[in-house]
């Protein structure tokens, strides 16, 4: 086969995805402004992702905070600078940590079932029908997960955040031999509210990356089982991809000089 | 009379394949017409690009004499107020239980409150000869004829003036094959609805059919009575109905 032809085909595949995709995204935001909403199933998504993700972010939250503590004890024991472990796990679990990791274990859980419910749906005929039931289904299956994504993120980042430096406690306490009330003090003295909120941002970014790869690739598939497996994992491939591009340029644009 | 639904030259192509090459239909107010054709003829695309499913590339759909394919997505939201459909596969939703399923229309349009369309919900259920006690079971737990009747009350369920119907007997043994084209000669004749079928079942078309109507490479090629289908001069009608392996359209799948 002729190369260039090759290389066009696959370059007009790559700018015929990026458009669909736009274009999805800009549709879902749209109607995510307009009535009518569907209060019911809005609330049953908030509950998957925010109530049932919280043992799956929790231990992710917990254990990086631990080996956080040990790993940079064995880094800043050799010039004896160990007081400033709490500071550098208050730092990478706020910033970085609890929203990437986060973002990440709900792109495994939420997002591919995501891909796997629409894709059935799609493929079931079910999206179909809910058009002939003068139903949209960007409002009844698209916006409640958007929207649930970007609300309840954020509030399971919270409580990882929270976790995580507790993980963080628990190893430089009862492990490294710290003084518990001076370890706190220390967490709180150099924590800022922008650590916080920056990652909370990051993680409402997140809930709506996952979402949207979720439900774009669970709306696209076809061709059965084999294409709803497809789906779910371009999903989690490519809401994983996302989350790690958008943590550089969302670090960049609140810390970047 | 204006006809309910009317199709003019409507082709739709997917990449270099036409599927439909300009087809022409009239149905009329009450009628019953099924529309039969080998698998993969473009009997199911015609009924999505009725539905607005899909987009015809070309041609002219009008029901009730409103052109339908340059509508706003809030028109056609309200034209496919008055149409019901029962799928192949049925496409009930797994997530809701079957009363829900059947009354989506009531609740998605506020037609009436949760109560009200439960019990509305039931009354179509025992038109298609479902037990109440059914209501609140997942359609995942149901047989495939179940499903089916599900589907159809469903799609009477807020009394629609056009239902179609993809395929409604394949799949089934002989006898729900049977029940189900009463329960849409009972929807089409009773009730008083417009009535548009694809099938290959040739039984189910002389049943439920006032009209029969042969899509073969794009275009109605012949329509009419299902009787006089038996006696169809057209060698294209004959050798699908009679089911012969020799004939024009065996030449068509060699080519």
């Amino acid at each position: 086969m002729n190369p260039l032809q090759a290389i066009g085909r696959v370059f007009l595949a790559f700018v015929g995805t990026a458009g669909r995709l736009t274009l999805f995204a800009l549709n879902s935001v749209r109607h995510c402004f307009l009535p009518p909403y569907y209060p019911r199933i809005m609330v049953r998504q908030m509950i998957e992702i925010g109530y049932f993700s919280l043992p799956v972010v929790g231990l992710t939250a917990i254990f990086a905070g631990m080996v956080l503590a040990l790993q940079s004890y064995t880094g800043f024991a050799r010039f004896s600078a160990e007081s400033a472990i709490a500071n550098v796990v208050v730092l990478s679990i706020t910033r970085e940590l609890a929203p990437v990791l986060g973002g990440l274990m709900i792109a495994g859980r939420v997002g591919a079932s995501m891909a796997a419910e629409i894709g059935t749906m799609r493929v079931t005929e079910q999206i179909d029908a809910l058009t002939t039931l003068s139903t949209n289904p960007f409002k009844y299956l698209v916006v409640p997960r958007i929207i649930a994504g970007v609300v309840m993120l954020p509030l399971l980042i919270f409580v990882a955040d929270i976790i995580g430096v507790f993980g963080g406690f628990l190893v430089s306490v009862y492990k490294l031999g710290f003084n518990p009330s001076i370890y706190l003090q220390n967490t709180w003295d150099f924590m800022e509210a922008l650590d916080v909120v920056s990652g909370l941002v990051k993680a409402s970014v997140f809930g709506f990356l996952v979402a949207l790869m979720g439900c774009y690739h669970g709306y696209y598939s076809k061709g059965g089982a084999q294409g709803v497996g497809t789906a779910t994992t371009n999903s989690v491939v490519s809401a994983s991809i996302l989350i790690l591009c958008f943590n550089y340029i969302l670090t960049e644009a609140f810390f970047g000089l | 009379m204006e006809p309910k639904i009317q199709l003019r030259g409507v082709t739709k192509a997917f990449g270099p394949k036409k599927v439909l090459q300009g087809v022409d239909l009239d149905v009329a107010k009450g009628e019953s017409v099924v529309i039969i054709g080998g698998s993969g003829t473009g009997k199911s695309v015609t009924l999505k690009c009725i539905l607005g499913l899909l987009k015809p590339d070309s041609g002219s759909i009008r029901i009730d004499g409103r052109e339908v394919t340059a509508m706003s997505s809030a028109e056609r939201d309200r034209v496919n107020r008055q149409v019901g459909m029962l799928f192949q596969g049925a496409a009930l939703f797994d997530s809701l239980p079957v009363w829900e399923n059947v009354a989506f229309g009531l609740l998605s349009r506020k037609i009436c409150g949760r109560e009200e369309a439960r019990e509305i919900a039931v009354r179509k259920m025992a038109l298609v000869g479902l037990k109440p006690h059914l209501a609140d079971s997942s359609p995942a737990d149901l047989s495939i004829g179940m499903q089916k009747r599900v589907g159809l009350a469903r799609a009477i369920a807020t009394d629609p003036e056009i239902i179609f119907f993809d395929e409604p007997t394949t799949g089934l043994d002989p006898i729900m094959a049977d029940m189900i084209n009463e329960l849409i000669q009972h929807v089409n004749r009773e009730v008083g609805a417009t009535a548009m079928s694809i099938s290959h079942d040739m039984a189910s078309a002389r049943k439920t059919g006032d009209r029969v109507a042969m899509l073969y490479q794009g275009r109605i090629v012949w329509a009419g009575d299902p009787d006089s289908a038996e006696a169809a001069a057209n060698p294209v009608v004959d050798q699908f109905i009679h089911g012969r392996v020799d004939g024009p359209i065996k030449m068509q799948v060699r080519a």
